[in-house]
């Protein structure tokens, strides 16, 4: 399953990068990041052999179904996997340093200073018997600040960067809305203006028009203050006018990488556009749509080939035995035979050799 | 044109809530008026609290109206006084849940589920009867092949062939209208297309109508006939789909179009327009309940509460501007004009 990734790595950071002013480090860069589940049957592979890369100020967005490992991807990333999930595989390299290999106390000064992670759900990420201040009070006390009066004035400001009245550092979680509750969390999450924000679908609870006004939010305060963001969702539409690059992941592995613009304008990735298609339009003639039949495959049971056949409508013979790699096309990388230099369609003469040659570019 | 198959009229709820000398009333559904027609599919959207769910559990006689009516069949739901007039309505207008994964029992295999509906509704079926209507509910929904998806557990389901199993249930009972309320909330974008396209199917070969409560407008257009749009309890407007969605009247359908992301289109809004949230209708005053929030606010806005009034044909608003545009302020504003 690990078969040549260092060629695909080798792309995949030329690509960030080669458009990037001087900063010649990406602020993350993830080497073949696997995450296995332990289970009595033995590991499942949930995220498998992921490269990514986050440069500074930019917005990239995660987009798949329930279930092909994008959260999992997220806590690998930031190191809050707890069992049976570990990290088999791979390095998560945040401002030049290994976050794997770090144990707690090393990790702690990063968190929340470099790092911050927004949850899903705020109703459960907030402490509901605290007041928000208290717990603003409490993120910052663990990092060093210990001026009442500071910590007041910040917590304060970061309220106000959300568009929240500062009055409500006084009030419970359950006394703010769906929509303020996810903003005083990423006003937490900006507490100590981190380098990186990692958002797990902090919009799926709200509704349409609360959801907008969040991720616009988020964005202006993105040219303000310059953190990136790594933000996972299952609705692919709604970072299409938000993100600078995507990553589509099915199963696991990721099956599309490149600018969300082209991915949205010409998606390579017969799954890419299965997703796309499967929303309707607002606007323009009503067109019948199918949706992808199926569903994603199980984890302990991956087709051999490549995992999204059974669904494929595009598939032939070969996608049944044969293992895709990240191929280039377009500046995009897609994991679809149909773009691999050694299997096309119908002209497949050399069926067995799966693996692309060291040399390519 | 015919009876409509359910109709409400001033259909208004109120919640008290608070406690000993904290009590205040909470609207929910306020003067809601509305048909639903012999095979339609009517989308009910908002915001959260906007009052979508109460109306269908009104409907569902989860909850009895604090005021108003409604109608089944040009009868008044109060008037249906015998058991077996409660059932005959209980079956022709059941619910689907959002929650596919917690409104299936987990200890039988699905075709339990479905057997008892028929059992309870369908006397004039015998056992023959009932398996043989089963399996046909099931191919309707695309659960095939039916005899082996009928004996599975609910966990060994996707949520889609659960949410398919939901609509079964709610159709061996020959229902009139189904209460589908966000059936298609909880399921992946891949999936949900098909269960759209099973709602169609419903309306088109089943004649079965039905009111769709969603906030995914792009998905509303996609299947429903008619469109209803909520703000904080009030009907704000309703018209035909394409008409609502294309040259939205009320300012608060404008900005729910323009907050829905669509990659294909540009993007015009700003976090200016989509700042502010609907209000808790507590104790309400009289006024536009969108006011605080609206561009187009007048000072009459916040004095008056704008009815709802047909300014095109089957095409309803409650705004005083756009009322005004109209012609018809003094309907709107009343003395106020």
């Amino acid at each position: 399953m690990s078969e040549s990734n260092v060629t695909v790595r080798a792309t995949a950071s030329e690509d960030a990068t080669g458009d990037e002013t001087l900063d010649s480090v990406p602020l993350l860069e993830v080497h073949r990041l696997t995450v296995v589940y332990d289970t009595p049957t033995g590991p499942v592979i949930a995220v498998d052999n992921i490269d990514l890369t986050v440069n500074r100020g930019e917005f990239v967005g995660v987009v798949g179904e329930s279930g092909c490992g994008k959260s999992t991807m997220l806590f690998g990333i930031a190191q809050l996997l707890s069992p049976p999930a570990r990290i088999s595989a791979g390095e998560v390299l945040f401002r030049g340093r290994n976050l794997v290999t770090m144990n707690d106390k090393q990790l702690a000064p990063v968190r929340w200073q470099n790092l911050s992670v927004v949850m899903q759900s705020a109703m459960n990420a907030l402490n509901p018997v605290q007041r928000i201040g208290a717990q603003y009070a409490d993120t910052m006390k663990a990092h060093g600040a210990s001026n009442k009066a500071e910590i007041r004035t910040r917590s304060e400001e970061v309220l106000g960067m959300v568009g929240i009245d500062k009055i409500h550092l006084d009030s419970y979680p359950h006394q703010l809305s769906g929509g303020m509750r996810q903003r005083a969390m990423i006003a937490m999450a900006l507490l100590f203006t981190p380098e990186l924000i990692i958002m797990d679908e902090p919009t799926s609870a709200l509704d349409v028009v609360a959801q907008r006004s969040l991720m616009l939010q988020i964005k202006e305060l993105q040219h303000q203050l310059g953190f990136a963001v790594l933000f996972v969702t299952h609705d692919m539409s709604l970072v299409s006018h938000f993100s600078d690059r995507l990553l589509v992941m099915y199963a696991g592995q990721a099956a599309e990488f490149g600018e969300t613009r082209t991915v949205f304008d010409t998606p390579a990735h017969p799954y890419s556009k299965g997703l796309l298609e499967a929303f309707p339009s607002l606007r323009g003639p009503k067109v019948p749509l199918v949706g992808i039949p199926g569903s994603p495959p199980a984890l302990s049971a991956m087709p051999p080939g490549c995992r999204y056949e059974p669904r494929c409508p595009l598939a032939y013979a070969d996608c049944k035995t044969v293992k895709p790699e990240l191929y280039e096309v377009n500046g995009v990388l897609a994991r679809c035979l149909l773009y691999s230099p050694h299997n096309r369609p119908k002209t497949s003469t050399e069926p067995d050799d799966t693996t692309p040659t060291e040399g390519k570019p | 044109m015919s009876t409509p198959i359910l109709e409400a009229r001033d259909l208004t709820r109120v919640f008290r809530v608070g406690g000993f000398g904290n009590r205040h009333n909470l609207h929910a559904v306020d003067d809601a008026n509305f048909v639903i027609n012999e095979s339609e599919i009517v989308a009910l959207v908002g915001e959260s609290g906007s009052g979508k769910s109460t109306i269908a559990r009104l409907l569902a006689q989860v909850y009895k109206p604090t005021s108003g009516e409604i109608l089944f069949q040009g009868t008044p739901l109060s008037q249906l006084r015998s058991r077996h007039d409660q059932m005959r309505y209980r079956a022709a207008v059941p619910m689907v849940f959002q929650d596919p994964f917690s409104s299936l029992n987990p200890s039988y295999p699905v075709s339990h589920g479905i057997l008892r509906g028929l059992k309870l509704h369908r006397a004039d079926l015998d056992s023959e009867g009932r398996r043989a209507e089963l399996e046909r509910v099931a191919e309707v929904v695309g659960l095939t092949p039916a005899r082996e998806v009928l004996e599975k557990y609910p966990h060994e389901m996707s949520g889609g062939q659960r949410q398919r199993v939901g609509f079964a249930q709610a159709l061996v009972y020959k229902p009139k209208v189904i209460l589908a309320d966000e059936p298609v909330s909880m399921l992946d974008i891949s999936i949900r297309i098909g269960l759209l396209n099973v709602m169609a199917k419903l309306r088109d070969e089943e004649h079965v109508s039905q009111l769709y409560i969603t906030h995914d407008i792009a998905s509303a257009r996609y299947v429903a006939d008619r469109m209803m749009v909520m703000y904080a309890g009030r009907v704000a407007e309703s018209g035909p789909v394409e008409e609502v969605l294309q040259a939205p009247q009320h300012p608060y359908t404008q900005l729910l179009v323009a907050a829905v992301p669509d990659p294909r289109a540009k993007q015009t809004m700003t976090a200016k327009q989509a700042a502010g949230e609907p209000p808790k209708v507590i104790d309400p005053k009289p006024g536009c309940r969108f006011a605080d929030r609206c561009p187009l606010v007048k000072d009459v806005c916040r004095r008056v509460t704008p009815p709802l009034l047909q300014l095109q044909p089957g095409h309803e608003v409650a705004c005083h501007v756009a009322a005004e545009n109209a012609g018809r302020a003094e309907e709107s504003m009343g003395a106020a004009a």
